[in-house]
């Protein structure tokens, strides 16, 4: 299986996003070659089964969260290989991409506290039968950081209906079970329906605002992350 | 010819800036602000000189990329001093 990770100017979880697939893939850390890295100004893309879109804060913020990497040289060949059905992850700032990009519904807005918001959250996966997330069960909660100033999902209602009847809600915030810590919103930044992620209708493509990749091996502090890589080295490996 | 671009929050959408400046506004007295919505102001300078070819071609920056219209509205001025 080969990965593609896009790296754009002010990308900054590329390298770690690389590693943890290496891992998911070829069962090393040591071996990225599994793993290419692919620079935004590239208009070309070698044959690859999963393109990610990693974290960071691409081109500052500037205008919007994604709005210029979304039209990079790059992103077009991203777009026609989604069409093709290869499978594309946008965690973070690459979700952000995503919608700016039209590859996904919606937009990410500045989160309604007006803070940057850095910590774990508890997340419930709301579909398990798509390549992301078969090797989670459907209500099973996650434990996996986020860290962003924009992650407050949007979508107009009618749209919204629509997709919860595709089932393209992916993960949902969710209160913290095992600890009962109900001192913190589960929502950490307003989203409509708390939603932290979400698929396009035929769920080849998924963003998501946390970072699997941050909670991938023992010494992250948490490794529920990893299964959503698993997944999708199963699915297309 | 010179062309601004407003570009806004569409209504539904929340805007936690906006509210932000609304709450200071009445601790500062000012009484009587209800909603307040922020936006951003784009000026830019063309070369074009047909004020209608310039309204399209701001129009179509605006839907590619000044503009995100699943959240946001646009509104174009242009000047032609």
């Amino acid at each position: 299986m080969k990965a593609s990770v896009i790296v754009f100017p002010g990308s900054n979880c590329d390298r770690d996003v690389q590693v943890a697939l290496a891992a998911a893939i070829g069962g090393r850390t040591d071996n990225n070659d599994c793993v290419d890295m692919v620079w935004h100004g590239d208009s070309e893309m070698a044959k690859t089964d999963l393109i990610v879109l990693p974290g960071g804060f691409s081109y500052g913020d500037y205008l919007r969260s994604g709005a210029m990497s979304a039209r990079s040289p790059i992103m077009r060949e991203v777009v026609a290989r989604a069409e093709q059905g290869v499978a594309v992850l946008g965690i973070c700032n690459g979700f952000q991409v995503l919608t700016e990009a039209g590859l996904l519904p919606g937009a990410l807005l500045p989160n309604a506290g007006l803070k940057f918001v850095c910590r774990d959250v508890q997340v419930r996966v709301e579909n398990s039968q798509t390549p992301f997330t078969n090797a989670y069960e459907a209500g099973q909660t996650l434990r996996i950081p986020v860290a962003h100033h924009d992650g407050q999902y949007f979508v107009e209602a009618d749209e919204l209906s629509a997709m919860q009847e595709r089932d393209q809600i992916a993960f949902r915030y969710c209160q913290d079970e095992k600890t009962g810590d109900s001192s913190r919103r589960a929502n950490p930044n307003g989203s409509v329906d708390d939603i932290a992620g979400v698929f396009n209708k035929r769920k080849t493509v998924l963003g998501l605002m946390p970072h699997p990749e941050r909670a991938a091996d023992a010494i992250h502090g948490g490794t529920d992350g990893q299964a959503l890589l698993s997944s999708l080295v199963s699915a297309l490996a | 010819m010179k062309a601004r671009v407003h570009v806004s929050f569409k209504s539904g959408v929340l805007d936690p800036q906006g509210k932000a400046i609304g709450l200071t506004l009445g601790n500062l007295g000012f009484d009587g602000v209800g909603e307040v919505r922020q936006g951003k102001l784009i000026e830019l300078e063309l070369t074009e000189t047909d004020t209608a070819t310039a309204q399209k071609s701001v129009e179509a920056m605006c839907e590619k990329l000044l503009a995100n219209t699943v959240i946001e509205n646009y509104t174009i001025e242009l000047d032609d001093n």
